[in-house]
Formats: structure tokens, C-alpha cells, sequence
């Protein structure tokens, strides 16, 4: 399911990220890479979220979050 | 002494970088709780152990490959200035991420020294980093710091000079990216090894960045063209990966630095919930996101005109005072008439009219710098990024328009941060229209006078309009000539922290610092040119209304007549306002003798003569009100559009931006005036 559609506390793991190979890299950069597991602090129903990503506080954007793929845990 | 080193400090944004370069070279540059407060490399020197030592802060990047602007002059730094030594900021308390960028650094090949930073706040938190143990996994030097607090800095500088110098054997460990990309990067080595323009870089790297498709390395290998034959060699076994390459590299990165993490690192169960977090969840709650942002905005401005206006009145005092003895003694010295009213009419009334406002700013700057030190301003691109995705920006594209706030010149600089140039112009485009600091004096004058006892809802209400019409005119931009698909948001939420006297102190004292210059160099000059144009016409001395700033005035003051305010006074200090935006102010000061006015002012306690010599000239509280407005939006001063055409590289768009502005500004403030006329204000 795409993450957009993920409620506060939950937990998930990334599984694909369906964007253009910059937007990929860079977030794979930010930690986002595939099987990593995630958890949503806050989430503003189509807006940005609020993300645990490896420990840091990660922001994405409502258009972001719908093109990455996750699997519940 | 020996030859200087040249050390270059790399780190992820809001890791600390500018808080350890001020702390190494006693320069005072801001800092910021939100990623991206760096976006131009810094130099400074100093001297360590008779070593000179020049620093070189570069803007925080999380990768080495290459987005924004700003990631690519620190790597293009790093990889092309050839520093001697890196030092790898890491911020201890988001280890995991922050090595991410120290792995790539040691692949570059050029010395790394990491500086653990936040080791305070990391304990606080419960994390235990056994910093040896992590140093001997790495096989690069690892130095506890605390930056803000100064403490660990000998000792990192100590393990940079000894690696420069030798003393230390300088022997990194290197990812293992398994056995496939390891035989790809083989393959690579050998393709690239002959070409004729790669001694400076490290094989392996270059390598590696073929693999990851990085488009800087493949033109410098002239291999862009011909990639996808060439590296058909390279890319035989794709098909055995179900991901792309490049998801493998970063993946196997991570996968390493997990690995060493959890040998060296002891840290509490990370479902719990931080402070951070359960205040994100009020904070950024649908609902209640806004209003507190609102809310906020709205005290920031109370605080500005409450406690600010208590000390303008002294100060108010002072100048009148100043102006009146100074008047009185060089008239018993016997100076002439002409310079005796220069002196006290142009110069102590034309600096001290922007002086006066000095606490105001400084209340300003210290409410903002709390919200930015306390780590509240990152959280507000977050609760505009619905809004400002509706306009087809993305909530980072905020941040810089917040900057705004400040002064125009840095925010145009954030734009930086934006991946994309068409959301960057677009944002250069409305970022002028954020009210800045030089604007502040112009509304305390105006709503002083014209709206006493409701400054604060005045002032506030010409922030939100310069928000809203900043928001239409973005929205306008990405509808039109910048059309475009919404930019994806993606930042780093810093965590909050409180606030410290340090960084809020030293961050207020260099904007007064600034202000004050401003007022001794820029406005202390137009001052004077002023009151020559005000009291020359080209047959000698005259009486201010045949004078040349007369004239000047009454040519251009049709235009505001629609405005409501016709006057040449209004229309020349619009005008003067180009220079500096506090200019306007002095030149009203001049114009109305604020210099004797202020001093009668200091008797009766209020500002009334300036009242008085306002309403004269046709201001009613609306036309003031528009005054306002179009004092808000109008044209930004000369350092704005330098900065403009400097960033955007582009005259047409800085002619664009000059021009549209100013247009903007009349229809709004006509619009305010005319429609308050019908409606009986």
C-alpha cells in the first residue's frame, strides 16, 4: 500500500519508492531504502507526514508519500 | 611556521557545522535549528599549536551526490580544492543517518576526521557511544565534541594536524558492497583507469559513482554520451537484482553502518515516543497547526510593539534632546544657519528618526530567533505544506519566504535550498513580499500615529497580507510562466531544544549590529543627500517646497493620488525608501523637522507634532493604512535586487521583478484605499 495512506504510530517497511531516479537517490540517501522499517509520528490526512527514519525526523510531502510503497509490519 | 592547512568541515544540515566553524574562528555567522541555514562556503583562520589553520564551512549535504545547489559547492569543494584534511560534523544523537554522508566522505579518498558533535544532547537521550570502539571500526579518527560548548575542539584539532602531518597512519576501512558491486566496481576500475583527467580523484570513488549513474562524474569521464554502450559492460547482471543499482549501494551503506552501530552503540527502545515528538503532535495537528502558527505570529508582533515602544520613547527622548542641545550649541559657536539645520534637521533628524526604532527591531529579532533557535520554524513548512502545495510549491519553499522576515537579501539566498529552479525563481519572486525588518520602522511611525493603542493588530495585519498576497502571486507564477508539477517536500525536522542565551543573544546583537551600521553608513548618507534636495533648488537655498526633492516629489505624486496619498512628501520618501526601506522614515523625519518635532514630542510625552504635520499633508488613518501597504510590497531596496540579479543571474527577471512589484503594490493599495473610501472609513 502506498504510505499516504499510513495512520499515526504506525509501523511499516519500506518496500519501493516510484519516482524518478533523482527524487529515489536522494531519498534512499535519507535512509529510505528499501526494507528499512519506518514509523509514522504525524500525519495530516493529504499533507506531509511526519516519519521516524533511522532515528531521524524525516518530513515528506503529501505527493511523496503516495509513490512509496510499504508493507505493514 | 609551517605551511597553513586547509580543512574543510562537511556534515549533514543542522548537524552543527556553523556552530564548530564560529566556535574554531571566533567568526559570528547565524545559526539555525532547521537544515539549510548554510548555503554558501565559509573561510576563516586561526591558529592551533603554531599551525595556521584555515576553515572552510561548507553547507550541509546529506550525500555526495549532488540536488541543490548548495550540496554541489561542498562537494564540488571537496572534491575539486583538494582540502588536506576533512573533519565529518557527525551529529551524535542521528548517528545512523549522519554516517551515511561520513561514508561516502571516506571514500573520496582525502582525510577524515569525524567530529562527534551532541554528545550531551545523545546522553540525554540515553544513547551510549563507545567513540574508540567506533574509531577502530572506521579506521578514521573519532573526536567527542560538544560544539556549543567549546569542549573537544583541541583535541580535534589536534587529530587533524596529526593526520596532515603524518603522525598518525591514516587507514580507513572501506564498505563491502558484496560481491556483485564489488566485481562491477572491479570492472569499472579498469574501464576508466586510462583516462587522461582523473589523477586528482580516488579510482574506487570514480567508480563507484559510475555505478550510481552520477551525471558530474560521467561527463567528467566523457562518458554521458556513450553510458549506455559502455556501461553495458559494466551492467551484465542487472537482472539479478530486483532493484536498481544504485537502491543496492545506499542499502549496503546502511547495511554497514548497522552493523558497526550495533557493536558500538547502546541506546533505548526507539518505538518511544521523544518530547520532540508527542509536542509535533500537538503542534502539527490538522486542525490545530494554523491557528497556533497564527497565534504565534500575532504574540511575536505584540511583544515587538509593547515592550519595543517602551524603550522608543526613551530613546525618542534622547534624540529630541540631542537635536535641541546640539541645535543651541552650534549656534553659540556661531556655525552657520545651513549647517547648523544640516547637522540637527538632516543628520541627527534623519538617523535618529531610524535610530528611534531600534528596540522594536531588537524585540523582533528576539521573538523570531526563538522560534527559529527553539526548532518551532521548521515545523511551520510542515503545516504549510498543504497550502503551499495547493499553489504548487512545496512547504519547503516556505522557509526561505520566512527568512523573509528578517531581511529580503538571506531569503532570496535560501531559495538555494530548492531542488527545483522553477520553484526557485518563483520563489525569489514573491519572497520580497515577507515583510522584512527595515519595513518595521514605517508601520511603528504610522500606526503610532494613526492607530495608537492598536499597533500590534495593525502590524500583525500587514504581515498576513504580505503572506496572502505573497501565496496569490506564487500561485499566479506556478499557474503561468512556471508551470509545473508541485516539487516533492522532503526535510529533516530538527528536535526541538530550548532556546539558549548564546545563540539568541549573538543572533539579536548581529542584527542590531547590522541596523546600526545601516544607520551610521546607507541611511547616516541619504540623510544628508536629503536634506540637500530639500533645501536646494538649482538657484541656491530655497524653501523646502521649490526645492529639487520638491520637485522631484510632486513629478511622481500623481501616481499615489489614486493611493490616497498625493503628496510630494509621501511620493519622495517612496522614492529615497529604494535605497533602504527605513530611508522612508528619515526622509519624513527630514521633510517634518522629526528633529524639533521629536523634542516637543519628548515634552508633551507623544508624537502629536508629527501627527499634526501628517494630517496636514492629506494622511487620514486610511490613506496611512495604504501608505502602508504600499510600503509593504512595493519595490525592495538596492541590496534585494543586486542579490536578485546576482542569484538569478538573469536581468530580465530582476527588470521583471522590479517592475511587477511596484505594480503590484499600487493595485493592492489602491484597492485598500479606494475600496475603504466607498465602504465610509
Amino acid at each position: 500500500m502506498p504510505l499516504a495512506m499510513t495512520g499515526i504510530g504506525q509501523e511499516v517497511i519500506i518496500k519501493a519508492i516510484n519516482w524518478g531516479p533523482k527524487m529515489k537517490k536522494r531519498l534512499q540517501d535519507m535512509g529510505l531504502t528499501p526494507g528499512v522499517k519506518i514509523s509514522v509520528i504525524s500525519n495530516d490526512t493529504n499533507g506531509a507526514f511526519i516519519l521516524n527514519v533511522r532515528g531521524s525526523r524525516l518530513v515528506l510531502g503529501g505527493v511523496v508519500t503516495q509513490q512509496i510503497l510499504v508493507d505493514a509490519v | 611556521m609551517s605551511k597553513s592547512i586547509t580543512i574543510a568541515l562537511a556534515g549533514n544540515p543542522n548537524s552543527g557545522k556553523t556552530t564548530l566553524f564560529n566556535a574554531l574562528t571566533g567568526a559570528k555567522h547565524s545559526v539555525g535549528n532547521w537544515p539549510g541555514v548554510t548555503v554558501e562556503k565559509k573561510e576563516g583562520k586561526f591558529i592551533h599549536n603554531s599551525n595556521e589553520i584555515i576553515a572552510v564551512d561548507l553547507p550541509g549535504t546529506y550525500s555526495l551526490s549532488p540536488y541543490s545547489l548548495e550540496e554541489m559547492i561542498a562537494r564540488n569543494y571537496i572534491v575539486n580544492e583538494s582540502p588536506e584534511v576533512v573533519i565529518n560534523i557527525v551529529d551524535a544523537s542521528n548517528i545512523e543517518r549522519n554516517l551515511y554522508l561520513s561514508m561516502q566522505l571516506i571514500e573520496l579518498g582525502k582525510p577524515v576526521v569525524i567530529a562527534l558533535n551532541m554528545m550531551d544532547i545523545a546522553e540525554r537521550r540515553g544513547h551510549k557511544i563507545d567513540h574508540n570502539k567506533l574509531s577502530q571500526a572506521l579506521g578514521v579518527p573519532v573526536v567527542p565534541i560538544v560544539a556549543t560548548q567549546k569542549k573537544g575542539l583541541k583535541e580535534l584539532l589536534d587529530a587533524a594536524v596529526d593526520i596532515v602531518r603524518g603522525k598518525i597512519k591514516y587507514n580507513p576501512n572501506r564498505v563491502d558492497y558484496g560481491k556483485e558491486i564489488e566485481d562491477k566496481i572491479q570492472k569499472t576500475k579498469a574501464m576508466i583507469k586510462d583516462k587522461s583527467n582523473i589523477a586528482k580523484y580516488d579510482l574506487r570513488w570514480l567508480a563507484i559513482k559510475v555505478i550510481e549513474e552520477d551525471e558530474a562524474v560521467l561527463d567528467l569521464l566523457n562518458m554521458k554520451d556513450k553510458f549506455s554502450a559502455e556501461n553495458e559492460v559494466a551492467v551484465t547482471n542487472e537482472d539479478a537484482f530486483e532493484n536498481d543499482f544504485e537502491a543496492i549501494i545506499a542499502d549496503r551503506r546502511y547495511s554497514y553502518i548497522t552493523s558497526i552501530l550495533s557493536k558500538v552503540v547502546k541506546k533505548p527502545d526507539s518505538k518511544v515516543l521523544t518530547t520532540s515528538d508527542k509536542i509535533d503532535r500537538v503542534i502539527t495537528n490538522r486542525w490545530l497547526g494554523l491557528p497556533i502558527f497564527a497565534a504565534l505570529m500575532y504574540l511575536v508582533f505584540w511583544f515587538t510593539f509593547n515592550i519595543g515602544n517602551i524603550f522608543l520613547d526613551m530613546i525618542d527622548g534622547w534624540f529630541g534632546a540631542l537635536g535641541e542641545s546640539a541645535g543651541t550649541a552650534l549656534e553659540g559657536i556661531g556655525v552657520a544657519g545651513w549647517l547648523n539645520s544640516l547637522i540637527v534637521d538632516g543628520i541627527i533628524g534623519g538617523v535618529g528618526g531610524v535610530l528611534v526604532f531600534l528596540p522594536n527591531i531588537v524585540f523582533l529579532f528576539i521573538a523570531m530567533s526563538l522560534l527559529e533557535d527553539s526548532g518551532y520554524m521548521a515545523r511551520v513548512a510542515f503545516i504549510m505544506d498543504r497550502a503551499m502545495r495547493k499553489i504548487g510549491l512545496s512547504g519547503k519553499a516556505f522557509i526561505p519566504m520566512l527568512m523573509g522576515f528578517g531581511c529580503t537579501v538571506p531569503a532570496i539566498m535560501g531559495t538555494r535550498t530548492l531542488e527545483d529552479e522553477k520553484d526557485r525563481l518563483a520563489t525569489m519572486l514573491v519572497a520580497p513580499f515577507m515583510s522584512c525588518g527595515a519595513r518595521l520602522p514605517i508601520y511603528v511611525l504610522f500606526a503610532g500615529v494613526f492607530f495608537p493603542g492598536k499597533e500590534g493588530i495593525v502590524v500583525w495585519s500587514l504581515y498576513i497580507i504580505g503572506i496572502i498576497v505573497a501565496v496569490i502571486a506564487a500561485l499566479i507564477f506556478k499557474k503561468t510562466i512556471f508551470k509545473g508539477e508541485a516539487t516533492p517536500f522532503v526535510m529533516e525536522l530538527p528536535p526541538y531544544r530550548i532556546p539558549t542565551l548564546k545563540v539568541t543573544g549573538s543572533l539579536v546583537w548581529e542584527k542590531a549590529k547590522g541596523y546600526l551600521l545601516r544607520a551610521g553608513t546607507i541611511i547616516f548618507a541619504a540623510s544628508i543627500v536629503i536634506w540637500f534636495i530639500l533645501n536646494f533648488n538649482f538657484s541656491g537655498m530655497s524653501e523646502m517646497p521649490d526645492s529639487i526633492g520638491a520637485g522631484l516629489g510632486k513629478v511622481i505624486s500623481p501616481i499615489f493620488k489614486p493611493l490616497g496619498f498625493g503628496s510630494w512628501e509621501a511620493a519622495l520618501s517612496l522614492i529615497t525608501g529604494l535605497l533602504a526601506k527605513e530611508v522612508v522614515v528619515s526622509s519624513m523625519a527630514v521633510i517634518y523637522g522629526l528633529g524639533e518635532a521629536a523634542s516637543e514630542a519628548a515634552m508633551e510625552g507623544d508624537v502629536t507634532g508629527f501627527v499634526e504635520a501628517l494630517n496636514a499633508v492629506g494622511f487620514t488613518s486610511l490613506s496611512a493604512y495604504a501608505f502602508m501597504v504600499f510600503s509593504l510590497l512595493y519595490t525592495p531596496c538596492i541590496a534585494v535586487i543586486g542579490t536578485f540579479k546576482k542569484e538569478s543571474n538573469s536581468w530580465k527577471w530582476t527588470g521583471f521583478s522590479v517592475a511587477y512589484q511596484f505594480v503590484v503594490a499600487w493595485v493592492i493599495s489602491m484597492l485598500v484605499f479606494q475600496v475603504g473610501t466607498l465602504i465610509g472609513f
